[in-house]
């Protein structure tokens, strides 16, 4: 170990590593996605390792992804909730891979509500 | 893989929950997740210790703060099915607090963890102990890099008298001015010994950091080696904590590799280097002179102090011998600086203390605690409160060395002094809770029997006095105790903690002195009605 600045950098790379585990710290900004069979069957697997993998992306911190059970609106799989503190949830329905994205770029990034996705604002977890 | 996956299953891999299938359920996890093709987007974890022992094994799922209790190999399958699959909680697999009954999904509501403060402990449970970056992932060796690139080695030992931390070991030793000492006699070559002798019945903080973060302590070694003056250090660990030792071994190799132990560190001109010494299990030589007696290869007996090991210690050179606990406080507070620390505690006792909570409590394991913290507090929000609705009879602090608080002081605040002041000691922080099924007399005799076979023999109160005392207590038990052999307790006990070498004896009549003070009547119920109210003296009547 040559310097603080080396020992930084790989604190950087392991850090994102592990950065899920402080989970329940501190507020957060949680995102979930319904993963019951109904979930499962339209996609929701893809949708929550998209939402996922553009959160390690933009190095987003303080940000959880997590997966929940049916809430019934099995009609509208893959369903996603964003629930940020001090907000009101927000619930979007027939999210693809692709809408996933979108939430983080505008939802989460930019505090714009993709309206069109919508489909309720209450939710259980 | 740098990116995080999606869900980390931390289950607990101390020697508390290894011993109950741990290891089998993490190899149950990897298969079963291998079988639905989850394991690109699970990770599993073997992590130090929760504290939470009373419930093992424990899986705590991240980022979703799901905490799993007394989870068996077989519950693999279904934690996969229900938890990473759909989504689903297994709910019989989560907490329920005794008082209530309830199911506590997360780890944040449950009381256990409410009350607690994690300094020492603050990498158990959250990091792979056997992967150094992980440990540098959450500032680890940053300290190190910090003391050794942008501070002198006066600044160090003023920040660490500054926070005001004090050994955890027992003693109570301010440790910057430990330090202090050491860094003033001069000598060329100088040593800092980790005391990982941990002796008392009951307590496990130090093997619990040893193998849930070693890396912390040897991290804080190496910055009191460049405190002192000393290029080597040594940790004298009990042959008997073989996951300890193990994990410790990784993390010296793993240390060594990146560089952070080994010669010319962060490109200064400071060497240092660990090595282990295991230690037979002999409990006196969790005293620093007899540790070093034994780290040279000697008998572990004490020698008389003055000299202290500062001035002439391991081989006669000057060497500094620090607690594990001690050691784990001090990378944070190089990094949040002594105010930090000092702003948690009470007046004269700063920081946290680990403690092990057993005995007829509900939630025995693993607690950190700030100090000056009710008694009650750990005892009945922590803990849990009594097993079975028992009542509170009394709580030894302080193991073979401390003495007893009855349930009147419930509401002192737990730090150095105040246990002083009401005749038992902070220890290194074994926490036994007794209720009234406990018969305080056999008690005193189980502490007296475990010194009298500890004491090394060198000095004769301690060898002689603590048998003597041993066979009195014997005869109570037995019916056969006269009220003058209360008297010959008493004087005998003052004798030994008077004239004895070491720290052994002069503390051992503590638990003997202390049920006394409290609990008289339960002696002389013993001796004038050959009655043990608590039932527990075989022979005798047992009438409450």
């Amino acid at each position: 170990m040559k310097s603080l600045e080396e020992l930084k950098e790989i604190r950087e790379k392991a850090k994102k590593r592990i950065n899920i585990r402080s989970g329940g710290e501190v507020e957060e900004v949680r995102i979930l996605v319904g993963m019951g069979t109904c979930g499962i069957s339209s996609g929701a697997r893809e949708t929550l390792n998209s939402i996922l993998a553009e959160v390690n992306e933009r190095d987003l911190k303080g940000v959880y992804v997590t997966q929940v059970g049916c809430d019934g609106n099995c009609h509208a799989e893959p369903i996603v909730q964003v629930k940020i503190p001090q907000q009101e949830p927000v619930l979007y329905g027939k999210v693809t891979p692709a809408k996933g994205k979108e939430i983080i770029e505008k939802h989460i990034i930019k505090g714009e509500v993709l309206q069109d996705l919508i489909i309720g604002r209450a939710f259980h977890e | 893989m740098v990116n995080s996956r999606r869900l980390h299953m931390l289950v607990c891999g101390g020697t508390g929950c290894q011993s109950q299938d741990s290891d089998k359920l993490v190899k149950a996890l990897d298969l079963v997740l291998d079988k639905y093709g989850y394991k690109e987007e699970v990770e599993v974890v073997k992590t130090g210790c929760f504290g939470f022992c009373e419930k093992g094994p424990i899986i705590k799922v991240q980022p979703d703060d799901i905490f799993y209790v007394e989870v068996k190999p077989k519950d693999a399958k279904r934690i996969i099915e229900e938890h990473v699959i759909k989504g689903r909680r297994v709910e019989d697999l989560l907490y329920s607090e005794p008082a209530k009954h309830e199911k506590v999904e997360k780890q944040h509501d449950m009381n256990f963890y409410k009350k607690q403060m994690r300094i020492a402990l603050r990498n158990c449970g959250l990091i792979n102990p056997e992967d150094i970056e992980e440990y540098i992932a959450v500032d680890g060796y940053l300290a190190l890099g910090t003391v050794l690139t942008t501070m002198t080695p006066v600044e160090v030992i003023e920040l660490v008298k500054k926070s005001s931390l004090r050994g955890r070991g027992g003693g109570g030793f301010p440790t910057g001015y430990k330090w202090e000492l050491t860094y003033r006699n001069k000598h060329d070559k100088k040593y800092i010994i980790c005391n990982a002798d941990e002796g008392d019945p009951g307590a496990f903080m130090d093997r619990s950091i040893l193998e849930g973060d070693p890396h912390s302590v040897l991290e804080a070694m190496a910055i009191a080696g460049y405190a002192i003056g000393a290029d080597k250090g040594f940790i004298y660990i009990r042959a008997e904590y073989p996951l300890a030792i193990h994990r410790l071994n990784v993390a010296i190799d793993q240390a060594r590799e990146m560089g952070v132990l080994g010669k010319g560190l962060f490109d200064t001109d400071f060497n240092f280097d660990i090595e282990l010494k295991y230690g037979a299990g002999a409990f006196v030589c969790g005293e620093e002179t007899a540790l070093i007696n034994s780290v040279e290869g000697g008998r572990g007996e004490p020698n008389a102090k003055p000299p202290f090991p500062a001035e002439s210690g391991l081989w006669n050179r000057p060497t500094c011998v620090n607690n594990v606990e001690t050691f784990a406080n001090i990378p944070p507070i190089i990094l949040k600086g002594p105010e930090w620390f000092s702003s948690i505690g009470s007046e004269k006792s700063k920081g946290t203390k680990v403690f092990a909570l057993a005995g007829k409590v509900n939630n025995v394991g693993l607690v950190e605690v700030p100090m000056g913290i009710k008694l009650r507090d750990i005892i009945y929000e922590i803990g849990g409160g009594i097993r079975g609705d028992h009542k509170l009879k009394a709580v030894q602090t302080g193991g073979p060395s401390g003495g007893c608080i009855t349930a009147e002081n419930l509401d002192i605040a737990i730090d150095y002094d105040s246990l002083t002041s009401i005749g038992s000691m902070m220890g290194s922080g074994g926490m036994i809770v007794m209720d009234e099924e406990d018969c305080m007399v056999n008690i005193a005799k189980f502490y007296l029997e475990f010194t009298e076979e500890e004491s090394c023999g060198k000095c004769t109160p301690c060898r002689i006095g603590n048998k003597r005392l041993h066979e009195i207590l014997t005869k109570i038990t037995k019916g056969e105790g006269t009220e003058e052999d209360l008297e010959r307790l008493v004087n005998l006990g003052q004798m030994i903690k008077e004239s004895s070498l070491c720290g052994l004896g002069q503390t051992s009549p503590n638990p003997v002195l202390s049920t006394l003070n409290h609990f008289r009547d339960e002696y002389l119920e013993h001796i004038i009605n050959k009655n043990c109210p608590a039932g527990v003296c075989k022979g005798l009547s047992n009438k409450s």
